[in-house]
């Protein structure tokens, strides 16, 4: 019995046909925790970038180090520091959102390298070229790099979104009831592991597939406007 | 002496809807050396790749030394034929292509030595020997060691020269091969191509661009034109009384671009 | 400080050798599923779509919980080592396999016009023809692809092998001292990354030595 479901074990195809509400419950905590550290990693990945940028070495190279530091380093061990070492600051957060922040501070080495490469194949000559029109800086970013920049960020942070997704089952080990660890659960208490880790790997592959999918439609769907893409 | 080598017979070949050789017929002779000319898009490379086995032919039957070579002989019908086939009458051909094609990660010698050995079984001793005396031809005996990028662009076509011939081919297909050249590194190349003509009885097909050099060096030249030979005939003939009236106005507007 | 070293140094030794093995096997599923996916054959081609598509499209701990709780009561058992290297292998051989064959793919077709006009057979030009000239394409991504393996070895550490991250858990279970520990643990990890991108640069640079060489 879990999330007030019983489990009927007296078939193979009944056990499954029984768990899979219970394992639903878990992808909606899986739903939620890639959104959440998602969001995260765009901002703080759009903040690092912005501060890369930054022409004064006392900013930018430390945030290379961070970013390369973050890139490098492994989510479960980003996740422990954050659950065991910040307490010891007095900064208590539940579990959930600590995940959450672990995978936006993960994926935000990858985002800020989105961004930047982003902007950087705008052509450099767009930049010139509305300086040379006497075009305002501010202007001249907002109205001519990215609206050239977005079509091509857009579609790797989608990408990213999907592997958050599939890294959200690490936030089990502190104890985030997420799909995995739902069917971990019914199989510690079920001894079938069999069938429920199964049916955790169809619905990933059901979610990336979909979520690929929309990935690509959304690609297909923004706004290119003529811009040469690669 | 007079042996036909290559014949397309009746050939036709479409790129969708577009009909690029129309019920082509044309010939080249053993130790032939044949000029193709003709406006841009006419079907000369599709003529070349055809004969390479790089596009195949949608109608007709092109023959190489008598045999068919887009097809084989089963139960006394023609029917497609199948790679095995192709690959044995491959042996016969070579082409120098106008982007040279060498293989980038190879020093010269290596890509004049790979197909030799890999295809054509030859020891790399016999190989290599087989490369030099190519080389010592093109002039490039001292660039051996280098890898194409190294190279100026006639350097690499020379090279490309000599990599078809190391397969000892009866036909080499040359398809505009001083085109993707500086004007200054064309004469080298053209020097190679015509000393070859000169001094071996191999068959020689040629696509160019270059009227003086195709008048030097050809037994007939081509033109080409809308998928079919439009004249062909003598280079004295063509180039100076050409009886066609596009035949006249493709040279006049090659010739006299200014006017 | 000091006295958590030895016991993450064996820690960080177990990583090193799985990041290894689950490398090595990793790029042979590569090549020979990325190779496989450009088969011919029909059932080769399948089973290397099915399994590219499976291995990229679930999550890595999924993979590696099956393979360590599930397999087991099918009667296929193995030790912990064996069940971490081949989760790891199988994963990053999947997303390798998309890098084996986007870099062929990346070859021009006028290799292949050359190699055919030279009658090599399909298999020898890309063996020797097409192969070759991807390697460079493929290394770079590979050495992101190892970055991601190292990284992906702390997980093996749920399923009871004793890699730095198992050891970072049981220093910190008998110490409490978690800033300390796992502070030193990921500049361990950093560290480590940093080493396996100065020698993925250097073999870079040695594969790729016919490219650019020089101008004309
Ligand atoms: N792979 C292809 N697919 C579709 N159309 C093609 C293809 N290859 C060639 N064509 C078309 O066939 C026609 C003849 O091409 P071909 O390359 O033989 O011309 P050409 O006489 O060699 O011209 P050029 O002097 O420009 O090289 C052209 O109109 C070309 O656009
Ligand atoms: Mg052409």
């Amino acid at each position: 019995m879990l999330f007030g479901y019983a489990w009927d074990t007296s078939s193979n195809w009944a056990f499954a046909v029984s768990i899979l509400p219970i394992l639903l419950q878990g992808m909606i905590v899986t739903l939620e925790a890639t959104v959440l550290g998602f969001f995260i990693a765009a901002v703080l990945g759009l903040i690092f970038a912005v501060l890369r940028a930054v022409p004064l070495r006392l900013v930018s190279w430390p945030t290379i180090f961070i970013v390369e530091f973050f890139r490098d380093t492994p989510l479960l061990i980003q996740l422990f520091f954050l659950y065991f070492v910040l307490p010891e600051y007095g900064l208590l957060l539940p579990a959930f959102l600590t995940g959450a922040v672990a995978l936006g501070v993960q994926y935000s080495a990858y985002t800020s390298e989105v961004y930047r490469a982003g902007l950087e194949a705008v052509d450099r000559g767009q930049g010139e070229a509305s300086r040379a029109l006497n075009l305002p800086p501010a202007h001249t970013f907002i109205k001519i790099i990215l609206p050239q920049a977005i079509p091509r960020i857009i579609p790797a942070l989608g990408n990213y979104l999907i592997s958050i997704m599939k890294d959200v089952p690490v936030l089990s080990v502190v104890t985030v009831v997420e799909m995995l660890n739902v069917a971990k659960i019914i199989g510690d208490r079920t001894f079938q592991y069999m069938i429920p880790l199964t049916m955790v790997g169809a619905l990933y592959l059901i979610m990336t597939l979909l979520a690929s999918y929309l990935v690509r439609t959304l690609d297909n769907r923004l706004p290119t406007q003529g811009i040469p893409l690669k | 002496m007079t042996d036909t080598l290559v014949k397309f017979d009746r050939v036709t070949k479409r790129f969708g809807d577009f009909t690029v050789l129309k019920d082509l017929d044309f010939e080249v002779k053993k130790g032939e050396k044949v000029t193709i000319i003709g406006p841009s898009g006419s079907g000369k490379s599709t003529v070349l790749r055809v004969l390479m086995t790089l596009e195949p032919i949608n109608e007709g039957v092109v023959y190489v030394d008598g045999r068919p070579l887009w097809h084989e002989e089963k139960n006394g019908r023609l029917v497609p034929a199948g790679e095995a086939h192709l690959r044995e009458m491959r042996r016969s051909l070579g082409m120098v292509f106008q982007q040279f094609n060498l293989f980038p990660h190879m020093t010269v010698r290596r890509n004049l030595i790979e197909a030799p050995v890999r295809v054509l079984g030859l020891s790399r001793k016999e190989a290599n020997k087989r490369a030099e005396e190519l080389l010592a031809m093109v002039g490039l005996t001292d660039q051996a060691d280098k890898y194409p990028q190294q190279l100026s662009g006639g350097q690499q076509q020379r090279v490309g020269i000599a990599r078809a011939l190391a397969m000892r081919p009866q036909v080499l297909l040359f398809d505009e091969p001083t085109s993707a050249l500086d004007p200054e590194l064309v004469g080298d190349v053209l020097k190679v191509i015509q000393q070859l003509a000169e001094e071996h009885d191999l068959t020689m097909l040629l696509v160019t661009h270059e009227m003086d050099f195709a008048r030097q060096i050809s037994d007939r030249v081509c033109f080409f034109d809308q998928g079919t030979v439009c004249e062909e005939g003598p280079p004295e003939q063509i180039f100076k009384t050409p009886k066609n009236q596009r035949t006249r106005e493709f040279l006049h507007a090659v010739l006299h671009p200014n006017e | 400080m000091w006295d958590y070293l030895p016991a993450l140094m064996q820690g960080a030794w177990i990583t090193l050798e799985l990041t290894f093995w689950s490398t090595l096997a990793g790029a042979f599923c590569s090549f020979f599923f990325g190779l496989g996916r450009g088969s011919r054959n029909l059932l080769l081609k399948s089973v290397s779509v099915a399994y590219i598509e499976v291995f990229r499209g679930t999550s890595l701990l999924v993979q590696m919980f099956w393979i360590f709780f599930a397999l087991p009561l099918m009667g296929v058992r193995m030790s912990p080592m064996t069940a971490g290297i081949l989760a790891l292998s199988l994963n990053i051989g999947a997303y390798g396999a998309e890098v084996v064959r986007g870099a062929i793919q990346s070859v021009i077709r006028s290799q292949y016009e050359a190699a055919k006009a030279l009658n090599f057979t399909p298999r020898q030009a890309l063996w020797f023809i097409a192969l070759p000239q991807a390697l460079p394409e493929m290394l770079p991504p590979f050495g992101n692809l190892i970055i991601q393996n190292l990284k992906d070895t702390a997980l093996v550490s749920l399923i009871t092998l004793s890699d730095l991250a198992f050891r970072a858990e049981s220093l910190r279970n008998l110490t409490q001292d978690s800033t300390t520990i796992y502070t030193l643990v990921l500049f361990m990890y950093f560290g480590m990354a940093l080493m396996l991108t100065a020698i993925m640069k250097l073999l870079e640079r040695r594969v790729g030595r016919w490219r650019g060489t020089g101008a004309r």
